[in-house]
């Protein structure tokens, strides 16, 4: 157990809950209710969207590879749940979450046959077959949006609480422990990270790398179908796009919390600590009412300056 | 000449796929081909090939641009308040603006190069920046561009449409010339191998801010057209052509592993692409269906440049 947190744990992986803490202190000072615990835990369970998607994301980005296929593999989940529960037939009701996670894992093997067997690169393949979701999508609800509703579960999924702590963050909190343990104790999560390093000598050691990608990429399409089901649930409806503005958030959470870009190196806790940070960070730039154009502005350089900070310290360390 | 074709397998490829399509949008079209179509066809595609130039030059150095349709929406908005007046303000103004797009460019190489961050994350943060800034111009979209000039960039020259004469200007008087200089060169190097480029001596710094530089200024002068097209500034242009322009890249022929392809190969993707939706357009294909067919095609296009993969004589080359 403390091997497994202590190679979860690296200073890295650090740097996003520091960067939290700095951001509820500063906040503090302009807005003492930051200091509140209703807000604390309403941003804990705001965070868990953000983090299932950057959770799922992670895994991908361990391999050395990007899902750009998550917004509409969110949206798709969404509107598949809504409206299965929205036919008010109770077994297509209760069928609504498990439905939509196959479809999650579905589309993550499409992702995965693209990169593993046609060896298209994963930037390219997953924007293609995001499109192609968008495409149905829109063929399938006519262009407005899905008419459905959710089920009690998913709103207890994304608004219900647990001894004062939202649920949805605790349903995070667990997807995260569950794999960092396959990440760090099966051979599967070895064989991620090595084929982020090195794919060729992955397989000369006798590694099925397919296989690997293709669980990888079904992970994620999990990951980003459970964050759509519940972000459905905490909306009560789908709607069009709603996934849109979740990408590029979710890839810098990944990047903030130490995971490299170019695979093999990071992990899941740092993900967390990344999802926290950009939530508090949107959330307080929000509360102090700045505008749309100098949010995108300051999100953009606080980024960028972790960044530095991170590749700084390295330089040093050296 | 057959030589050229060989050596040149990928953008030969791309180009007779253009001709097919072109053919047939122009034989389904209810106008036919009437210069009409042909320049409202030619301006859409010259605005995403501008954008998929500026991406060619992150992606040939092995990086890739996730800011070119930022950098587009704030060259727009800032166009949208220069190009307008006297005819001197206009001229400066034009140059402000691609110079607006060489700068962003500039900073995302210089943070790249001297911050030692991947370019993926880098342009994803500075993206972020540059449609703020653009929102800080245009709030709302607005402003007004010299519509004297915007017809004389976007209508035609004695029947041929003025997209098409800068299309031409940009592959013949541009890169034809610049891919013979030593930058031109230091590029592919540099994406080829980067230990290789610096061991024969190429300043790889340089060359890298340099590639970025271009993308820059080949973003801004997709801005620039984008404003001749609509005349107006708008800050909400940016998602969409960032990432069309990867996939017209990738369409046309370059290899997102650097190194590989041409200028005129990430041009006739982005045609590809334009033409593939007006197609739809024309097509009967009832409008519900049509972002679906366009995704399938994209996807169909993308798993055929894949193939390659099945000429493959040994596993191990596959891990490239």
């Amino acid at each position: 157990m403390i091997r497994t947190v202590s190679r979860a744990v690296t200073l890295d992986s650090l740097m996003p809950y520091l960067g939290a803490v700095a951001l509820i202190i500063a906040g503090s000072f302009f807005f003492p209710q930051v200091l509140s615990v209703d807000y604390l835990t309403q941003q804990l369970q705001i965070a868990a969207f953000l983090g299932l998607l950057a959770t799922g994301a992670t895994i991908v980005i361990l391999l050395g590879h990007i899902d750009l296929s998550v917004p509409w593999v969110l949206t798709g989940a969404a509107i598949l749940s809504t409206a299965m529960v929205g036919t008010g037939n109770p077994v297509l009701s209760v069928l609504a979450v498990p439905a939509a996670l196959a479809f999650g894992a579905l589309i993550g093997l499409i992702n995965g046959m693209g990169v593993a067997i046609l060896r298209i690169p994963s930037m390219v393949w997953t924007l293609a077959v995001n499109s192609m979701l968008l495409g149905l999508a829109v063929l399938n609800t006519g262009g407005f949006n899905p008419r459905g509703e959710s089920s009690p579960l998913m709103v207890a999924m994304a608004s219900g609480d647990v001894l004062g702590l939202p649920l949805s963050f605790l349903i995070w909190i667990a997807v995260c422990v569950g794999l960092t343990w396959v990440l760090v104790r099966t051979p599967f999560g070895r064989y991620l990270r090595s084929i982020g390093f090195n794919e060729k000598a992955t397989f000369l050691s006798g590694v099925s790398t397919p296989s690997v990608v293709f669980a990888a990429f079904a992970i994620a399409g999990m990951c980003s179908a459970l964050g759509g089901v519940m972000l459905a649930g905490y909306a009560n409806q789908a709607y069009q796009s709603m996934g849109d503005p979740f990408l590029l958030p979710t890839i810098a959470a990944v990047v903030i919390g130490g995971t490299s870009i170019l695979g093999g190196r990071g992990g899941l806790f740092g993900t967390i600590g990344g999802a926290l940070f950009i939530t508090l960070l949107t959330s307080i730039l929000s509360v102090m009412q700045i505008g749309d154009a100098w949010r995108n502005i300051i999100f953009g350089a606080i980024i960028l300056a972790m960044l530095l900070f991170q590749t700084l310290r390295k330089g040093a360390a050296q | 000449m057959l030589e050229y074709a060989k050596s040149n397998r990928r953008e030969v490829i791309a180009a007779a796929v253009l001709i097919v399509l072109l053919a047939t949008y122009l034989g389904t079209h209810p106008r036919g081909a009437s210069t009409y179509v042909m320049t409202i066809w030619a301006n859409q595609c010259l605005i995403l090939g501008l954008a998929a130039c500026a991406q060619f030059f992150a992606v040939v150095v092995r990086g890739i641009d996730l800011s070119v349709g930022a950098v587009m929406a704030l060259t727009n908005t800032i166009a949208s308040y220069l190009l307008d007046g006297s005819a001197g303000g206009i001229a400066l103004g034009m140059i402000a603006v691609v110079g607006a797009g060489a700068l962003c460019g500039l900073l995302n190489g210089a943070i790249i190069v001297f911050g030692r961050i991947q370019p993926i994350v880098v342009t994803l943060a500075t993206a972020s920046i540059f449609v703020g800034l653009a929102l800080l111009l245009r709030p709302t979209p607005g402003g007004a561009v010299n519509y004297d000039l915007a017809d004389a960039m976007t209508l035609d020259v004695l029947g041929i449409p003025t997209a098409l004469i800068i299309t031409a200007v940009v592959v013949f008087a541009f890169w034809l010339p610049f891919r013979r200089t030593g930058l031109g060169l230091g590029l592919y190097a540099l994406g080829s191998s980067e230990q290789a480029a610096f061991q024969s001596g190429i300043d790889t710094r340089l060359v890298r801010l340099a590639a970025f530089t271009l993308a820059g200024i080949f973003a801004g002068l997709a801005g620039l057209f984008y404003s001749f097209v609509t005349t107006t500034g708008d800050a909400g242009i940016g998602p969409g052509f960032t990432l069309n322009s990867i996939a017209a890249v990738v369409l046309g022929g370059v290899l997102l592993r650097g190194g590989v392809g041409s200028l005129v190969g990430a041009l006739a993707g982005a045609f590809i692409l334009k033409t593939i939706a007006s197609l739809m357009f024309f097509s009967g294909i009832p409008s519900l269906a049509q972002p679906l067919f366009e995704g399938l095609i994209l996807a169909g296009a993308i798993a055929i440049g894949g193939a390659d993969v099945l000429r493959a004589r040994n596993k191990l080359e596959v891990f490239k």
